[in-house]
């Protein structure tokens, strides 16, 4: 654990933005010739079938430190596949996945878990919460799973329920809360870690429009202020507007003139 | 926005200057284009010819016109005739973006590459509206919302246009 709690957040005093840090020296690492100017996160190239289907057919993909990047398509297109294989829940059949200057896809299973716990975080539709525990409860997890001594878990994670607007709810079961205060604190949940990435897949695909938009301001602004990389599908234009940039996913591919990172265009 | 109406719609409150229904007209509905003065009081000028407002004499002071106007039955009903009549439903944007769709597959042209093209300035323009309507006062929100339902409604279009190129380059064609 290299963090310290000041004034309610957990500043670190390692080279990781994040307190756990994964190790990735053992990834293969590149200042590779192909590797786009100013990116954390790319795709190249990369396929993926379920079975006969492909899902994805030679998707490429650059996100730059930073950047809030929204995945757009059609439903079947791919951009989930897409989504799952960035963040190392997906393995690509062919292609390379790389992140921060080292690739991933080849990592095996313990160290691609291990990165997804301490340098992603993720954000879905519904479902990755735990419904019989507190939102404090939640939020604390990832950071007790990343072997972060109680009582600091604790204290950071209360303090992200006071940063989320959530202080009231602490004590409250996540499936007793309503739709919004749920993607609320999986929002605190996601960025408890302070992890380089935020995933978020349709993270407002379960509300109605105006709750839709304040958690959707919410995740984007708090992302900003800790200066998180973030990647969210969508099929929502209202969401896509919260992003700086958009690519669009068709057949498995990303559409042409939409694949380079804002820095490298 | 119809100038006139709008005008008849403040003046229906009460008595006013010219110079008080121009600053109103730029607080609530100028939004960074304000009104000028000569069309102020030409539009004034013709709903009083028309019989829609009438204009007070002229009171001492300074400045180009210092006549206090009120509206008149007529002008009441007029606006009461448009508050209550559902404006003209336009679909404009789609007519023209539909015409580019047709002409373009009848062209042999990338019809999806120029919808792509619409929809970045179409969601470019959203992320203006959706940052406007995060700091701005209520009223900014409330036009930057309509605004974003508009735009967003053409994104559907472009959306289901893109999905029926196939079908919709066959019948264009062969017809």
């Amino acid at each position: 654990m290299n963090g310290d709690l000041v004034n309610g957040d957990l500043v670190n005093s390692g080279h990781s933005i994040n307190p756990i840090g994964t190790d990735l020296s053992s990834a293969q690492s590149a200042a590779s010739p192909g590797t786009a100017r100013g990116s954390l996160l790319e795709a190249r190239e990369l396929f993926r079938a379920f079975g006969n289907t492909p899902a994805l057919q030679g998707a490429s993909l650059s996100v730059a430190q930073g950047e809030v990047l929204a995945v757009m398509g059609p439903s079947g297109s791919g951009k989930s596949t897409l989504l799952h294989c960035l963040a190392g829940i997906y393995t690509p059949d062919r292609g390379e996945v790389w992140f921060d200057g080292h690739r991933i896809d080849t990592l095996g299973d313990n160290l691609r878990t291990e990165m997804r716990r301490t340098d992603f975080g993720f954000v879905f539709q519904f479902g990755q919460l735990v419904p019989e525990l507190t939102a404090l409860d939640n939020v604390a997890l990832p950071l007790l799973l990343g072997k972060v001594r109680r009582k600091l878990a604790y204290e950071t994670a209360q303090s992200w329920l006071v940063r989320l607007g959530l202080e009231e709810l602490g004590a409250r079961r996540t499936g007793e809360l309503s739709g919004g205060q749920a993607q609320r604190v999986a929002i605190g949940r996601a960025l408890a870690t302070r992890p380089k990435v935020l995933f978020a897949d349709e993270p407002t695909g379960a509300l109605d429009s105006l709750t839709g938009e304040k958690v959707m301001d919410l995740l984007v602004s708090t992302a900003r202020q800790e200066g998180t990389t973030v990647v969210v599908v969508t099929h929502d234009a209202r969401v896509a507007a919260c992003a700086d940039r958009e690519v669009m996913v068709r057949d498995g591919r990303v559409a042409a003139g939409y694949g380079a990172a804002a820095a490298a265009r | 926005m119809s100038v006139p109406l709008t005008l008849l719609g403040l003046l229906d409150r009460e008595p006013s200057h010219g110079y008080d229904l121009k600053r109103d007209y730029d607080a609530f509905f100028g939004r960074g284009k304000p009104l000028p003065f000569g069309q102020v009081y030409s539009t004034l000028s013709r709903l009083a010819r028309d019989g829609k407002v009438t204009a007070g004499e002229a009171e001492p002071g300074d400045g180009p016109d210092r006549k206090r106007y009120a509206i008149t039955e007529a002008g009441r009903e007029e606006v009461e005739t448009w508050l209550t009549r559902p404006a003209e439903p336009e679909p404009h944007l789609q007519s023209v973006l539909f015409a580019k769709v047709v002409l373009a597959l009848m062209l042999g042209r990338p019809a999806a590459d120029y919808l792509d093209t619409q929809r970045a300035a179409h969601l470019k323009r959203m992320r203006e509206l959706t940052e406007l309507r995060r700091s701005g006062p209520t009223i900014d929100v409330l036009l930057a919302d309509y605004g974003l339902f508009h735009l967003e409604a053409d994104l559907r279009w472009i959306d289901a246009t893109e999905a029926r190129l196939g079908s919709l380059a066959e019948m264009v064609r062969t017809s």
